[in-house]
């Protein structure tokens, strides 16, 4: 199947939308007292954040954003929520007193990026405008072949060793919860 | 005008999906095909539950509305749109509002990539399967939300439950679907997550992966067979909306046209999961006996087909003929039971709807009798039954299958389906590169 020979569907504009999408959403997740509301506003940012990586043609990494970020963690945040009581969190006043320091963190971050960006060392920039390869139809086997490929798997390791960290934080979950095993 | 009907028909003969073709025009079409398909396919669903069920119970089931109870669903469906549309006072009621929105979005989505046929898709994504599971998995998202934002005890428990269960069964669901995919690996191309490539891959291997390394894909499809209904919240796996203890479940204080969302995504994303198993495990578009073709043989007009690729024994043409024998033959049933209506004046009407709707039903068999029909929806018919095959079986579960305790419905999920998937995945691996280990144990002792 030749994709290339499509022009690509996603446009600059789609980057806009989505990007609009995850600031609104992003800034409703840290104003709304509602923390159900809260957490409809991250499943919207991060659903839109699948959809950057649809744009940036890796199909692999949007599929399982969905299904881990979007589906899976996210139930389990509601999950819990769900089961708070909403009238007294209500009431609360939002406690956070550091808006002075955030922005200030914030500023020096957008900052930082756009010194990245401009820099030229010798004349080149970090990020030459150019096309981009379509290799969306490979996706999927260049993450296996980066991950497990005899010759050139160089992060198999590394895997293997955050999928044990994950078991480390199931085994502690189950202690702490259960006085007896 | 020339430029537009050139480019409209340029796709007909490209052998492509819509999607990969990149033509508007056709995605279009087949968008909208498939959302009246499923429509239709929800509306007549309902009617044969009821009347599958009531037959199972030695009920007559709905009779009044229409010959046989046909025209109930739309009367049905009438009532609930004109229905009052009830928000709880304490209610939530944004959340409330979009939580049936988000159930109904997820059960349509996963259609983009379902393959009806090798070029019947809306698109061929190279993630199908996964774009699937996860849209799928969204659906969980809409329950819970319905639950909470009701601010009632029935539907809170009742998405409590819902979600407990579709995470737990997530996991054997996800551990049968991998080793269905590994299957697909043994094949020329190599592995592969896309919906029409899985269905190719078992065409090469001539092999339906339920048959696959026997009983290996067979206990893998029977792991889904049961994650899927629990998936879906269908009985025996019906505890988030348990009538006798929880009324409805999530969706208690919804009424009018936002219960009938909920009820469309139900069905469809029934639908979708039978689709992935048909898929995955019983060869998608492919006719029963893929591999057996018989001597070629030739009739003016009728057969080969014009497609020179496409196989001409003698057992393609008679499988060729069964989507127009199957109309034929619902055509003839219904004009059996118009016979048989009564004969009193009131069911004049009902008699000559009938005969009418099996008239249409007999035409469109003779319609695919006509070659350039027949070649185009043959691989479309066998998907669809194959479908309604499950879906016939999502009814005689209900049927006759009493509902599971919680603590039963937990078992059977983590401590059976759970450890069988991962054992199978394990023994799929190693049955599936026997060649390989082999090679490497003997070349280990030569040293």
């Amino acid at each position: 199947m030749n994709l290339t020979a499509n022009p690509p569907v996603a446009t600059p504009y789609f980057f806009y939308g989505l990007a609009a999408i995850m600031i609104i959403g992003g800034i409703l997740v840290i104003t709304r007292k509602n923390a159900v509301h809260s957490a409809l506003a991250l499943i919207t940012t991060l659903l839109a954040q699948a959809a950057l990586y649809l744009m940036l043609y890796a199909p692999f990494v949007a599929g399982v954003q969905i299904i881990l970020y979007a589906g899976g963690i996210m139930v389990l945040f509601l999950f819990v929520i769900m089961l708070i009581s909403i009238e007294r969190t209500m009431k609360e006043r939002q406690f956070n007193k550091q808006w002075l320091v955030g922005i200030a963190a914030a500023g020096t971050l957008g900052g930082l990026f756009i010194a990245v960006y401009t820099t030229t060392t010798k004349g080149r920039v970090l990020f030459p405008q150019g096309t981009v390869s379509y290799v969306e139809a490979g996706n999927t086997q260049g993450v296996a072949n980066l991950l497990f490929d005899r010759f050139q798997g160089t992060y198999m390791f590394a895997f293997e060793i955050a999928s044990l960290l994950l078991l480390v934080a199931i085994i502690g979950a189950v202690v702490m919860a259960k006085k007896r095993i | 005008m020339d430029a537009i009907l050139l480019y409209i028909k340029s796709y007909l003969d490209s052998g492509l999906t819509p999607g990969a073709a990149g033509n508007w025009f056709w995605a279009t079409v087949y968008i909208l095909l498939v959302f009246v398909g499923l429509s239709v396919a929800v509306i007549a669903m309902n009617w044969l539950e009821r009347k599958i069920l009531a037959h199972m119970q030695v009920r007559l089931g709905p009779m009044r509305v229409g010959p046989h109870g046909l025209l109930q669903p739309i009367a049905d469906a009438l009532k609930l749109l004109l229905k009052e549309d009830i928000i709880p006072a304490e209610a939530d009621a944004v959340v409330f509002w979009i939580a049936p929105f988000i159930v109904v979005l997820a059960a349509f989505t996963v259609f983009v990539v379902v393959p009806f046929g090798p070029t019947h898709a809306i698109t061929d994504m190279n993630i199908g399967i996964l774009f699937m599971l996860g849209v799928s998995s969204l659906s969980v998202l809409g329950i819970v939300t319905a639950g909470w934002a009701s601010n009632s005890h029935y539907p809170l428990i009742g998405a409590l439950r819902s979600s407990a269960q579709m995470v737990s069964y997530e996991v054997a669901m996800g551990l049968a679907v991998v080793s269905a995919i590994m299957m697909t690996s043994l094949s020329a191309e190599g592995g592969t997550l896309s919906m029409i490539g899985i269905v190719e891959s078992q065409l090469e291997q001539q092999e339906w992966f339920i048959f696959k390394f026997f009983p290996l894909g067979l206990i893998a499809f029977g792991i889904f067979a049961i994650a899927m209904v629990a998936e879906t919240n269908r009985a025996p796996f019906d505890l988030p909306e348990a009538e006798s203890e929880l009324t409805a479940g999530f969706h208690t204080e919804y009424s009018g046209f936002r219960w009938s969302l909920f009820f469309l995504a139900e069905y469809s994303a029934m639908i979708a999961v039978s689709s992935i198993a048909v898929t995955l495990w019983l060869g998608g578009w492919l006719r029963p006996f893929p591999s057996l073709h018989g001597p070629e043989i030739s009739i003016p007009y009728i057969w080969p087909p014009s497609d020179a690729s496409a196989p001409r024994g003698v057992l393609d043409f008679v499988f060729a003929l069964f989507p127009g024998l199957t109309f034929l033959f619902l055509g003839a049933l219904c004009f059996f039971n118009a016979r048989r209506m009564p004969k009193h004046p009131l069911f004049k009407i009902q008699t000559m709807g009938l005969a009418g709707f099996g008239a249409l039903l007999g035409l469109i068999g003779l319609v695919l009798f006509i070659p350039v029909a027949r070649d185009r929806v043959t691989d479309i018919f066998w998907f669809s039954a194959k479908v309604a095959a499950f879906m016939y079986l999502y009814i005689w579960y209900r049927g006759t299958f009493p509902r599971y305790r919680f603590d039963q419905l937990m078992k059977v999920g983590w401590k059976v389906l759970l450890p069988t998937g991962l054992a199978l995945l394990i023994l799929t691996a190693v049955v599936g590169m026997r060649v390989e280990l082999l090679a490497q144990v003997k070349e280990a002792f030569q040293r």
